[in-house]
């Protein structure tokens, strides 16, 4: 089933600005051979050369493929990124990032760790970080576990990273207070391609919290620079994976805040085993183009997930949330509830795959998706897409788009709100359903103050 | 409470107005003054509810004609949220739910929206916790709906306990009633009718509208008006109420029978 919402007065029909098939491949081509070097080369090495090679069997996605119909990526294919350079950054110009709620924090500058800007030596003990790029091979069989990671953005990553983090939670340890993964560009004169990298492993029995974000600084010492032309286009292909092994806990928060010269194409590939719990809560609210896709593969029995994201796009976003939950074992929970608010002639797009072999008896998969249009020209196109084999399951979905009530409006109206007051404050409802799940009360109001002040710009 | 020369709160003179292109209210008329307690009754489609609307600015509904005033100055010049400032205020018959905003914060946002107007000093998280918790009582409401997103899962007599909390807090100088005894069973009618007499002050005024005479048991109006094909047809002391109840509206109106219900 398909459900795809406009407003009649939206227009219907797709540009259809393809770019070639022979310029997708020269493109892809391009990216490679601009790649940057390892800063530390070992094993890794080897990793990234057998990415390489599967890239090469592989094509860029254009709208004529079912996965990217609703995402033309034409505007990022016409932009020629160069590496990456490292970027000096001071600790000021990371202060809008920090918040005092949230102490310790790992912070990733261009696609290389920055350990002078986390903070190491406070790290509470059961938990070890590392550089990617110096890890021990021993971490090997915890990356590239599945499926999902041949896909092609992805191989780009694994192909192309240069550094990231390894963040280990040991055995039975319980970390209450969040780790805030930052993960921040520095954009230059020039596009410039990123690609973090990150890989997360909850050992069993342990619980954790984790907040990683996406977005841009201005580095002070390049604040001159702005009116050069291309000034603070950038591109982050990200890649997490996450490894929960018996009964572990994660409660993980994402964040995708990049500028609006922005592109985003971020995957989160998550592994859980029997017993653990592992939940979601995304937020997608900037960058011109944004593409993510949360990937759950359930390799236990009696496994609990709880996917919620939250999708603000205005003026001329897009931004694209293709998820899947993949069932393996018996006895498995996962709720999903989607949420996207469009303004403007913005779009979003909201694919929830959930998939039940017949192994997965006993499932219990929920689905919701709603949204809310604030403009006559904004749309969304949201989609279930549930495959169940398995004759023995619970599984629903649902989708519902609305728009704000006159009824609605008129009600706080009539309590002596304004009218924009009665909005912001009816759109922060629908808002903080998700928000309040964010594990930082300072986070959680500036985020729910951005989002007001984007739908009113 | 029926107070000698005390000052006219609300004058409606001739007033029509329409939905739709559908005009319900054919010049209706009325005055309410400082202390008094009004009740509108009449049957379904008389045009209660659309009056209840145009007093306090619904946009569905246009004004076709005559004049209102309220505390002097003319209604029609006021936005929605300028007349619930100025001191109207709606008991929704069908009060709305608002997921995701807490009822404090709710109702925090509507006292300051009022303070804020009036120039008066808006109240913190703090101070306003203190406030609202004295004010519960009224409607003997347990805190913990302060913490529930607005009418959200409330039951229908929860619900108008939540409109009578907000007119509480909001002290306006007219409550307008519509409906606000409607599937309530008796021990929330109760409460409700309770806490809108606790309420009521020499300043201040309270129009009803009701299709039961049950309400009027336990709010007293000092008038009661009959409703019918848009306009006021009889008005009279709470007696009247019982000559309603006993006899049927056709008893007043000077058209055929109206069966209840047909529109």
């Amino acid at each position: 089933m398909s459900l795809q919402v406009t407003n009649l007065e939206a227009e219907l029909k797709e540009p259809q600005s393809l770019v070639s098939e022979r310029d997708r491949a020269q493109y892809l081509a391009q990216l490679i051979e601009h790649r940057n070097p390892l800063v530390v080369s070992g094993w890794l090495g080897t990793v990234r050369d057998r990415a390489l090679n599967l890239l090469r069997d592989q094509a860029l996605p254009s709208t004529r493929d079912e996965d990217w119909r609703f995402t033309d990526l034409s505007a990022l294919y016409r932009t020629t990124f160069q590496p990456v350079k490292p970027a000096i950054v001071t600790s000021t110009d990371l202060d809008t990032w920090t918040t005092s709620d949230l102490p310790i924090r790992i912070v990733v500058i261009n696609g290389v760790f920055a350990p002078e800007h986390s903070t190491l030596d406070t790290l509470p003990s059961g938990i070890t970080v590392q550089s990617l790029a110096t890890a021990e091979e021993a971490i090997q069989p915890y990356l590239l576990q599945q499926q999902g990671m041949n896909e092609v953005f992805t191989a780009l990553n694994t192909a192309s990273f240069t550094d990231g983090v390894v963040i280990r939670v040991g055995k039975n340890q319980v970390i209450e207070t969040p780790i805030h993964l930052l993960f921040l560009t520095v954009a230059g004169d020039v596009p410039v391609a990123i690609a973090p990298r990150a890989l997360i492993i909850a050992e069993s029995g342990s619980a954790a919290t984790l907040i990683e974000e996406y977005g841009a600084i201005a580095s002070s010492s390049r604040a001159m620079t702005h009116q050069e032309s291309g000034e603070g286009t950038y591109w982050t292909n990200a890649v997490t994976e996450i490894s929960l092994a018996d009964n572990a806990q994660l409660h993980h928060t994402r964040t995708q805040r990049e500028a609006t010269a922005g592109f985003h194409i971020g995957k989160t590939a998550v592994a859980q085993s029997r017993d653990s719990r592992y939940s979601l809560t995304t937020l997608n609210i900037g960058a011109q183009i944004s593409r993510h896709n949360p990937e759950i593969v359930l390799t236990g029995i009696q496994t609990e997930t709880h996917l919620n994201g939250l999708t603000l796009a205005v003026q001329s976003q897009l931004s694209d949330t293709h998820s899947l939950i993949h069932f393996a074992q018996p006895h498995c929970i996962a709720k999903q509830l989607n949420k996207c608010i469009v303004n403007d002639r913005a779009r979003a797009v909201f694919n929830g795959r959930i998939e039940v072999p017949k192994a997965a008896q006993q499932t219990n998969a929920a689905q919701l998706s709603r949204n809310l249009l604030l403009s006559s020209k904004a749309r969304v196109d949201t989609k279930p897409q549930l495959e169940i084999v398995a004759d023995d399951v619970k599984c629903a979905h649902g989708a519902t788009v609305s728009q704000l009530e006159d009824e609605e409006i008129f009600y706080l109206q009539s309590r002596g709100l304004d009218r924009e007051s009665a909005c912001d404050l009816l759109v922060k409802g629908f808002a903080a359903e998700i928000t309040e799940k964010v594990p930082s009360e300072k986070l959680r109001s500036q985020l729910l103050t951005s989002i007001l002040s984007l739908i009113r710009d | 409470m029926i107070i000698e020369n005390s000052d006219v709160i609300l004058s409606v003179k001739d007033l029509s107005a329409e939905v739709d292109g559908i005009e319900i209210l054919k010049g209706l008329s009325l005055e309410i003054k400082a202390g008094e307690i009004h009740a509108i009754m009449g049957p379904n489609g008389s045009g209660k509810s659309t009056f209840s609307k145009v007093l306090t600015g619904h946009p569905a509904y246009t004004v076709t004609g005559g004049e209102v005033t309220f505390k002097g100055q003319n209604l029609f010049d006021l936005e929605p949220q300028d007349r619930a400032r100025e001191g109207i205020f709606l008991s929704f018959q069908y009060p709305l739910e608002i997921p995701g905003v807490s009822n404090l914060d709710f109702l925090r946002v509507a006292y300051n929206s009022k303070q804020k107007y009036k120039g008066l000093e808006e109240l913190d998280a703090f101070d306003f916790d203190d406030l609202i918790r004295e004010t519960l009582d009224i409607v003997k409401m347990n805190p913990a709906f302060l913490d529930r997103s607005v009418n959200e899962g409330f039951s229908g007599g929860e619900k108008k306990r939540n409109e009578i909390l907000q007119m509480a807090l909001l002290e306006p100088t007219l409550g307008i009633l519509d409906e606000t005894d409607s599937g309530l069973d008796i021990d929330a009618l109760r409460i409700v009718a309770n806490g809108v007499n606790q309420l009521t002050r020499p300043d201040n005024a309270v129009l009803m509208i009701t299709h039961y005479q049950r309400l009027l048991d336990y709010i007293v109006p000092d008038y009661i008006h009959v409703m019918e094909g848009g306009r006021i047809v009889t008005t009279g002391g709470k007696e009247l109420a019982l000559e309603l109840e006993e006899r049927g509206y056709e008893w007043v109106t000077d058209k055929e029978p109206v069966e209840v219900g047909a529109r």
